[in-house]
């Protein structure tokens, strides 16, 4: 670890200003569960670390017309929710999947959104990768059996948030304070394909903080689940994952959100999927169809194909749970 | 010829009692060497090379020197200056605090002659793959070993399989990194290693340094894992002395995790190449594989196959090491069995599909041991042998279970250890053994012999083992230390008795050979001594004995055999182990809690090695691509399945050692279940989901 200047920050308000303008200068730290170990490697060497935890309004769930969760909630807060378990099940069963009780009573819903991809080459200070600066993405000539089938180029990681496939399928939308203020957006246009952002994963600013989470309520019909896929069930990231929120008219999909999650550089919305459930009913034929479209458009990798094929029969087991 | 009493008359031994040292380790008052932090503590680092194969050019360490916090530098420590695996020790240093440790090895500055390199296996049998010793081939000359005449073996009317499987490499991961902690006083040096072996390494060093061997003190009182990767002395432990000798202060050394991983040992992993013939009669009837596998820089990657079926009339196993720029492989639980013994059992299975016999009656027929002929039928009862599925992969929905089976074997015995038995006249009793426990319990059985003997409780024992300045034992590997240890212990406590028993007499009225000691007490003649009376008795004097290991109280080779049920989640390939069946047997089980202990702890390291652990070299850089804890996966509790350990005892034959030979079966076990449940043979671990997925594809 390189030394570094930690700040209390005593207001919210104050945290733009202490992030400053260029990235890698400053680092925030809420549960610290992944900037820690980036801090210990060495792959980021921030000059300044500001703990927001003492900020009492970014603590805690709201229940309203909806939710509005505070970034610095704890995922087992999430996990434990009993408004978030009745009317929000894929989200209580995304908080419940992730990692181990230890870090879910530290991680926080924000750092989970803003957390770093774990790819072993972005991960290693010993590979100067695409990621951080570097003239090439390893995965593509190396070892990529984790790696992105979906969204990939130039750069082949994965988003590792569990919680943000669920949050987009409930069309969550998120609010970021800045220098010139609060800006509210969508979760889904928040993340950003490598393609667009090579270095980040994400719209931010350096000198953004992301502060709350407003999920909106769910119409009458309303289904949802969250399956997950790790190869170590006991402490694993997802190799695929998806969260399905169907709204159900009778037995008709009248909508569909069907999100990936650990296939692609982003959450990635299924669209197709969706589309090839919308006005359907749940049928074995048409689970079948959607859950083959929502691979559409996958260019697996020399070691990865196998995730195409997890990723649809994953989506079939949700649908299939959500018809059931 | 020394004896055992009968296990009927008994008290202690083959029961199950709780290790004595379980209540420390689980508060935290057991100190291992990681936790150790004396007064003006320095800690040892080693720069090492980020290369898979280079030349050392030069090393500079005038920056290093220049920094406040580092108290002793050394950069002659590679033997031939040209790396040969990411990880060969280039440098040392002591500094005074770990969180410096990355700001001064920044400051070496290393000039390299970077050489073409061959990281894995593949990339080392390429035509022509880098060599990574220049003056000889990757791939070595053959070793060849086999029995009748090959050629003409495989009949017209044969059944013949041919098929070829692959092993990956694991490494030992022990919980306690490899690592040393080193302190002069005087002219003696104190070094707490973690270590299966306190001698070797007293040995080693005082070799290394140039000591009189009673000048070094090698001390391991708890030991976090070693596996067979710590029965040698590491550089670190040379290492760690010199820097405290030059310095001036103690230091600690401990590996990273990652040099742990990369530096400190591994099972190599290995090509096998078969095909097996069955006669008319259902028996195997010859035999012939090739195998490769690497030991990354170093040879002896050598795999058992044929195993445990070896009466066929003709086999030959042609083996050829071949290196790589890899760390170099330590011995590892049961040394090339559970490699040849996962390619063995498939085969086996492949076999009796094609002449039709049920797998179990296969084995009954070609299995020689009598011991595991009676073990086969126990383990067949317990899981439920016949709910195996006839027609493999039969069952209806994505979720396929499946049974399989495999066999156990290990062979050493264990012999050369000394003890020494010291009784006070209030009673106390110490023994002290140059032997160490490196988490099977040996040091609760040092307590349980001795107290079986006297008549006394393990709580009245204070067993003193883990430190090279007691009587000389062996080191804790294969599976040697039970049988080398308990049969030492009884003969030394035997020799305090007759001497307590003389005492015994006098006061009894009776000869000193009709004393009897049993529940604290010395009886003969209708009468009894308590034992703190008896004690007592000594006046002033105790009594100290030395005994050493007598033939008749132990013996080698094992059987045993496994029986393992999985579920197969075919829309994600996911393996779930739902039960393990382990039949053992160890000869005379001194501690049934301890020896189950041992089965679990293998039958879990082999499902990991079934499932999940694969070091993975990066053949951009050569370098391990999973070294930590993140992405080597190791079995989770959730993936633990129900394990029943089931021992059948042979007290008669004495005393056997059990670390090693469950750690065998296993892979094997899984695999034949796997095809059981889906009637896809997957012949390469780890079975992982990409793969099981990926075979049920093309099936």
């Amino acid at each position: 670890m390189v030394n570094f200047e930690y700040i209390d920050a005593k207001s919210l308000g104050d945290v733009p200003d202490l992030l400053g303008k260029r990235w890698g200068e400053s680092e925030i730290l809420a549960g610290g569960t992944d900037l820690l170990d980036r801090l210990k490697e060495r792959l980021d060497t921030p000059k300044r670390v500001i703990n927001i935890k003492g900020l009492k309004e970014l603590h805690g769930i709201q229940n309203g017309d909806g939710l509005k969760i505070g970034t610095l909630t704890t995922i087992a807060e999430l996990a434990a929710d009993e408004r978030v378990h009745k009317s929000y099940p894929v989200l209580a069963e995304a908080a419940a999947s992730i990692a181990t009780p230890q870090l879910r009573n530290m991680g926080t819903v924000g750092g989970n959104l803003c957390q770093r991809p774990r790819c072993w080459y972005y991960r290693g200070l010993e590979y100067k990768c695409l990621k951080k600066g570097g003239a090439k993405c390893y995965a593509a000539e190396g070892l990529n059996k984790y790696n992105a089938i979906l969204g990939g180029g130039p750069s082949f990681i994965v988003h590792p948030s569990d919680s943000a496939p669920a949050l987009i399928a409930l069309g969550a939308k998120i609010e970021l304070l800045s220098a010139d203020g609060k800006e509210e957006m969508p979760l889904d246009e928040f993340f950003e394909l490598p393609i667009d952002n090579l270095r980040r994963e994400n719209v931010m600013n350096p000198n953004e903080i992301l502060t709350t989470i407003t999920v909106p309520k769910q119409p009458n019909g309303t289904r949802s689940t969250y399956l997950k896929f790790r190869e170590k069930q006991s402490l694993d990231f997802a190799i695929s994952s998806v969260a399905a929120v169907l709204q159900l008219q009778g037995s008709t999909v009248k909508s569909a959100r069907i999100v990936l999650g650990g296939v692609a550089p982003i959450p990635w919305r299924a669209e197709a999927a969706e589309a090839a459930l919308t006005g359907k009913t749940l049928t074995a034929a048409n689970i079948a169809a959607a859950a083959k479209a929502s691979t559409d458009g996958a260019d697996p990798m020399t070691q990865n194909a196998y995730k195409v094929m997890l990723t649809q029969n994953l989506v079939k087991r949700a649908l299939e749970k959500l018809a059931g | 010829m020394a004896a055992w009493k009968p296990l009927d008359e008994m008290n202690i031994l083959s029961s199950r009692y709780p290790r004595i040292d379980g209540p420390l380790k689980v508060s935290g008052k057991a100190k291992y060497t990681h936790d150790l932090k004396p007064e003006g503590l320095l800690y040892g680092l080693i720069l090492h090379s980020p290369h898979p194969a280079a030349k050392i050019v030069g090393i500079d360490a005038s920056k290093v020197e220049q920094h406040p916090g580092v108290k002793a530098v050394l950069t002659d420590l590679h033997p031939t200056g040209t790396c040969r695996y990411v990880g060969d020790t280039i440098a040392a240093v002591a500094v005074t605090s770990p969180e410096i440790a990355h700001d001064v090895l920044d400051l070496f500055k290393v000039d390299y002659e970077i050489l073409p390199f061959s990281a894995d296996l593949d990339a080392a049998m390429k035509e022509g793959a880098a060599r990574v010793f220049a003056d000889k081939d990757n791939i070595s000359e053959p070793r060849i070993d086999g029995e009748g005449e090959i050629e003409s073996a495989f009949g017209p009317d044969d059944i013949i399989v041919e098929a070829t499987y692959r092993t990956q490499v694991q490494t030992h991961a022990c919980l306690e990194v490899h690592g040393s902690l080193a302190m002069w006083k005087g002219d003696d040096l104190y070094l707490w290693d973690s270590t299966q072996a306190v001698h070797g390494v007293r040995e080693s060093v005082a070799r290394y340094l140039e000591l009189p061997m009673d000048k070094v003190h090698v001390i391991c009182h708890h030991m976090g894992g070693g596996f067979g990767s710590k029965l040698q002395a590491g550089n670190y432990s040379a290492i760690a002395a010199r820097l405290a000798k030059l310095a001036d202060a103690p230091v600690k050394l401990m590996l990273t995790r990652e040099q742990d991983f990369i530096a400190a040992g591994n099972r190599p992993d290995s090509i096998q190449k078969i095909k097996a013939a069955v006669n008319r009669e259902g028996k195997l009837s010859a035999f012939q594989v090739t195998t490769y596998a690497t030991a990354g820089i170093a040879s002896r990657a050598g795999v058992r196959i044929p195993i445990v079926y070896e009466d066929i009339p003709a086999w030959r196993h042609e083996h050829y090491d071949v290196y790589t720029n890899a760390g170099a492989a330590r011995a590892f639980r049961a040394p090339g069995c559970p490699q040849g013994a996962f390619a063995m059992e498939q085969i086996m299975d492949e076999l009796a599909e094609k002449v039709g016999m049920d797998p179990l009656e296969f084995r009954l027929k070609n299995d020689s041991n009598s011991t595991r002929q009676k073990e086969w039928r126990i383990g067949a009862e317990r899981i439920g042998w016949q709910r195996r599925r006839k027609q493999p992969g039969s069952d209806a929905g994505q979720i396929k279970r499946g049974v399989g089976l495999a066999a156990g074997i290990w062979w050493p015995g264990g012999r050369g250890t000394q003890a020494q038995m010291t009784i006070y006249p209030d009673g106390a009793v110490e023994v002290r053994c140059g032997t160490q426990d490196i988490g099977t319990g040996s040091r609760t059985l040092v307590a349980a012999v001795a107290a079986e003997e006297l008549g006394l409780q393990v709580k009245d024992i204070t067993s003193l083992v883990g430190e090279s300045d007691f009587p000389k034992s062996g080191s804790s590997g294969g599976s040697t230390t039970s049988p080398s240890v308990a049969p030492a212990i009884k003969n030394t406590a035997e020799k305090a008795k007759a001497r307590l028993a003389e005492l015994a007499a006098e006061q009894l009225g009776a000869l000193a050979v009709d004393v009897q000691f049993a529940d604290g007490k010395a009886m003969a003649n209708g009468k009894s001594l308590n034992w703190k009376a008896l004690c007592g008795l000594l006046g002033t004097d105790p009594i100290t004995v030395h005994g050493e290991w007598v033939e008749g109280l132990s013996s080698a080779g094992v059987a045993g055999c496994q029986f393992a049920e999985v579920a197969v989640d075919t829309d994600t390939g996911r393996i779930q182990v739902e039960k393990l069946v382990a039949v053992a047997d160890c000869g005379l089980v001194l501690n049934r809690l301890t020896a189950e202990s041992q089965v679990n702890g293998a039958v879990i390291q082999g499902i990991s090695y079934a499932l999940l652990e694969n070091r993975l070299m990066d053949p951009v850089t050569g370098s391990q691509i999973n070294a930590d804890f993140e992405n080597y996966k190791i079995l989770g509790a959730l993936e633990v399945p129900e394990i029943e350990v089931i021992f059948f005892d042979e007290a008669e034959r004495g005393v056997i050692g059990i670390g090693e030979p469950p750690k065998v079966p296993t892979a094997g076990a899984v695999a034949n279940a796997v095809y059981n449940a889906i009637g896809v043979r997957i012949r390469e671990i780890p079975m992982t989901p990409d793969r099981v997925l990926m075979a049920l594809a093309k099936a």
